[in-house]
């Protein structure tokens, strides 16, 4: 029999503060971490969490995922310093779309101006993808499966679900897992701006007609995955379940999705198999929604074909309008919001859409958060994940 | 490369250098260890970059191999200046 795999904890730093609680609570509020065009984490301030030391040998991605890693860390394991798990059987996966940005730009600066000598020894360090789960693994002393997932702005799901594989193959009776971007860098925007890729107006408003690109935004967010029977015996609380994860590629282009998103939707219909359920079962769709016009019309159509007829009884909202894009940390911060939003049987609005498009004409809940609506049983919702390079990874989540 | 090279002046960089690298200042002295204060390999390269930008002296991994306590980093420097 399959192992089933429930979330025990979760943690997030996003552009609306601090805490997973923060986020969703400001989310379904309406309210939005965005300004002056960018998701940043104005309120994350490294040095009340982290030593000195601790900072200087982290980028600001690894900073992130080490706070968050904290907090879900914490309502898994609460504060003893030993796991309920043999450490072999904890792994951590952490995803990242770019890695450490900032610490490799800052060293760049350093060898141009100062010559090779001023580089630090801590660049590589702290630049590479894998820094974050290093540094979570670390803090934690997870000795299981410990790694980097990169597939752009899929790689939050692609992490959260190669977790979930990895427990049910019972290489591991627990996961830390999750993903951590931070790269509003020289280099990133601009080069962001140059493909037309983010926004020009600074606006995220998914799924509206006038959208016109993606914000960017910067964050982590990571949850403890615990096979179900083993989290059950020692008694924590469950906040959801991980039931589904499907995976496709749309080889197609390097950036640009397939105009109908005929991968994406079989990502959808195989997560829901996965899951064995049907489209009639979804409850909630959080979408992937970047506010770029390719990919909201693209999804919308992929939504469609892979729900049929229920897609347009159900609401379906972007994080993204209230936090911006995180890339690589998009996915799990996601489903954190997803997990938290059925928890409260409520449907976070997608903030700022007003102007309905034609052909994009899904409940993009408007305005104001609505309840979600099937009896008093458990939700299910799937949470959509695509990138940069033809990625889609999508997670159907449920939770009482 | 302006610095003086006085055993007070490469205690003061030394010292400096390790707090900028996260070591608190009350925890410092000649006798105290790296491993007491947590200083590893990787904080002693980014010392001996701060030693070779303020004296000019070059610091190699296996100059500071067996180096013990923040007093042996300060002596290796002036001797090395010297």
């Amino acid at each position: 029999m399959t192992r089933r795999v429930v979330i025990t904890g979760v943690g997030a730093v996003t552009p609306l503060g601090i805490g997973s609680d923060t986020l969703i609570d400001r989310w379904i509020a309406g309210e939005s971490g965005i300004a002056d065009g960018f998701g940043r984490c104005l309120d994350f301030e490294p040095t009340d969490f982290l030593s000195k030391k601790e900072v200087r040998r982290a980028d600001r991605f690894t900073q992130m995922a080490m706070v968050a890693g904290d907090e879900a860390v914490r309502q898994a394991f609460g504060e003893e310093v030993e796991l309920p798990y043999d450490r072999y059987r904890v792994g951590c996966v952490i995803a990242t779309g770019i890695g450490g940005l900032v610490s490799l730009e800052r060293e760049q600066e350093k060898l141009i101006t100062k010559g090779p000598k001023a580089v630090s020894p801590l660049a590589v360090p702290l630049m590479m993808g894998n820094a974050a789960a290093a540094a979570v693994s670390m803090r934690h002393g997870l000795q299981g499966h410990t790694y980097a997932v990169s597939s752009a702005c899929a790689a939050g799901n692609n992490g959260i679900g190669d977790a979930v594989r990895i427990i049910q193959a019972g290489d591991a009776d627990a996961m830390v897992t999750g993903g951590a971007e931070a790269c509003i860098t020289g280099v990133a925007t601009s080069a962001f701006a140059a493909m037309e890729a983010t926004s020009a107006s600074g606006i995220s408003r998914p799924f509206d007609a006038r959208r016109d690109g993606f914000v960017m935004g910067e964050g982590a967010g990571v949850l403890v995955l615990e096979e179900k029977e083993a989290a059950e015996q020692r008694g924590v609380p469950i906040l959801g379940e991980v039931t589904g994860y499907g995976v496709t590629a749309d080889a197609y282009h390097l950036t640009a999705p397939q105009p109908e998103g005929e991968a994406a939707t079989k990502a959808i219909q195989f997560a829901l198999a996965d899951a064995g359920i049907t489209a009639v079962d979804v409850d909630y769709v959080n979408a992937h929604g970047t506010s770029t016009p390719l990919n909201d019309a693209a999804e919308t159509k992929a939504i469609k074909a892979a729900l049929g007829e229920r897609a347009a009884d159900i609401p379906v909202s972007s994080t993204k309008s209230a936090i911006g894009h995180l890339l690589g940390a998009a996915g799990a911060v996601e489903a954190i919001a997803t997990i938290e939003a059925l928890r409260r049987r409520e449907a976070p609005p997608t903030v700022g859409y007003e102007e309905p498009e034609a052909g994009l004409d899904l409940d993009y809940v408007e305005g104001s958060a609505k309840p979600i609506v099937n009896g008093d049983g458990p939700l299910v919702a799937i949470s959509n994940s695509f990138g940069f390079g033809g990625h889609n990874a999508v997670l159907v989540l449920s939770a009482d | 490369m302006a610095t003086q090279v006085s055993s007070e002046n490469v205690e003061k960089t030394i010292y400096d250098g390790l707090v900028e690298l996260g070591t608190e200042r009350d925890d410092l002295s000649r006798e105290a260890t790296l491993e007491s204060l947590d200083v590893d390999s990787l904080d002693l390269v980014e010392l001996a970059q701060i030693v070779e930008d303020e004296y000019g002296v070059e610091l190699k991994g296996d100059d500071v191999k067996d180096v013990k306590t923040v007093g042996e980093v300060i002596d290796l420097v002036v001797a090395k200046a010297g």
